[in-house]
């Protein structure tokens, strides 16, 4: 992330409302903060095949990333500079991976509402059309990878099966949060939440049923449910997490390779 | 950038031709014309050229050296001053790959992208076919191979495995 990529669409760069660039940064932090996640799988993925699967869904998101730190700031700045409690990004993302279960069902949950909320953003003519447009044909393969990786786990071996399940129990609660709002306003070009989050129900409950899965009962709000993301809380890895990926580049300004 | 212009100027033209011969830095056998990311190229002055690429994926890696390319190329050839722009919109497709450049791909050992299907009620679901030895039985092993814009296949006639540009 040394050199600037380049500019974006005219018209995006400069004067955005701060609604909206609390939306951009939000997205942003999403996106950059589940791509550092996959890329902790490098080298240690089930095979080898994964691995360089894993590796290309990360650079997606951090492409997706780059182009939305640009429209509200100096990317670097944003990535490395931040403190645990600025960033903004949802607490699911920033789950550890666990076993492979546990990374696949973050990917269904993340993956599924990603490609609901670019496939609307596309559809308008906010700033974030061009980049949904764009995203959204990316964000169906690695739908595409974590359902048929669900499927596989979940109707597979006993073992494999109680895994997923164990995996897609633990991250429910963290799932309720997607579809709660961004910041005080609306920057999201007034994309309808409720809607949403029922597409997003029967997508992963299709998904889950089809691989044999319960669907997971617990909370998705409220009471010991995640939250707080968007506000700056975080769980208690993500600090650990952020020192790693902040350490280099607080270490030594301006390093490049 | 210019206004009120017709359609691109002979100088233009030329640029363009120029810009777009440049290769593409990770499929070096199709080049950035062939690859549909070169948008435009406007003469914004005297010695002054601005050129629009589009990445073919969000994250490609690859357009950096791209822009370092096409700056280098016109340099040469006698513009001092060039930028290049991203532009995300419309976004690239893989039916933005000419005929040439499939042709090339599938010559490299790339199974090339098959057409988006336009319209009609029941599309046609075309096979993969192995760019070694033209069989048609090929079986899916990864969705995402060495680059994220192709994926892992397998010859089940001559067992070689292959990478397939997937559709985008």
């Amino acid at each position: 992330m040394n050199s600037t990529p380049t500019d974006t669409d005219p018209g995006t760069g400069a004067g955005l409302g701060a609604e909206t660039a609390t939306a951009a940064l939000a997205l942003a932090d999403d996106a950059l903060i589940l791509s550092h996640r996959l890329g902790e799988w490098a080298g240690h993925a089930p095979e080898l095949e994964e691995d360089v699967a894993l590796a290309n869904i990360a650079l997606d998101l951090l492409g997706q990333a780059r182009i939305l730190y640009t429209l509200v700031g100096d990317e670097d700045e944003l990535a490395y500079l931040r403190e645990e409690r600025a960033f903004r990004n949802l607490q699911l993302v920033e789950q550890p991976n666990g076993d492979f279960a546990h990374t696949i069902a973050r990917q269904l949950y993340f993956s599924t509402y990603q490609r609901l909320l670019y496939g609307r953003l596309a559809t308008g003519d906010g700033p974030f059309a061009a980049l949904a447009a764009k995203a959204v044909k990316e964000v169906d393969y690695h739908q595409d990878h974590a359902e048929q990786w669900t499927l596989r786990l979940g109707d597979g071996t006993a073992e494999s099966h109680e895994r997923m399940e164990r995996a897609c129990t633990a991250l429910w609660r963290f799932t309720g949060e997607m579809f709660q709002p961004v910041g005080d306003g609306d920057g999201l070009d007034g994309v309808d939440r409720q809607e949403l989050a029922e597409s997003w129900l029967s997508s992963v409950t299709a998904v889950l049923r089809r691989a044999t899965l319960t669907v997971p009962e617990g909370p998705r709000s409220g009471a010991w449910t995640a939250g707080a993301g968007r506000q700056g809380l975080h769980t208690e890895s993500f600090g650990r997490m952020l020192a790693e990926m902040q350490h280099l580049h607080r270490s030594h300004p301006g390093a490049s390779w | 950038m210019v206004t009120g212009t017709g359609g691109p100027t002979a100088l233009e033209s030329e640029l363009r031709a120029l810009a777009g011969s440049v290769p593409d830095p990770e499929l070096p056998v199709v080049t950035l014309e062939e690859l549909g990311v070169l948008r435009a190229v406007h003469v914004s002055g005297p010695g002054r050229v601005e050129v629009e690429l589009t990445p073919t994926y969000t994250g490609c890696p690859a357009i950096e050296t791209m822009s370092t390319d096409i700056e280098r190329v016109l340099h040469e050839n006698g513009i001092p001053d060039v930028s290049v722009v991203t532009v995300l919109s419309p976004a690239w497709s893989t039916d933005d790959i000419s005929a040439e450049g499939r042709r090339k791909l599938a010559e490299f050992g790339i199974a090339p992208p098959r057409p988006h299907s336009t319209d009609g009620p029941v599309p046609l679901t075309l096979a993969i076919r192995c760019p070694h030895c033209g069989s048609t039985d090929t079986e899916l092993l990864s969705r995402f191979s060495s680059t994220a814009c192709k994926a892992l296949r397998r010859c089940s006639a001559c067992r070689e495995p292959f990478d397939h540009f997937k559709e985008l």
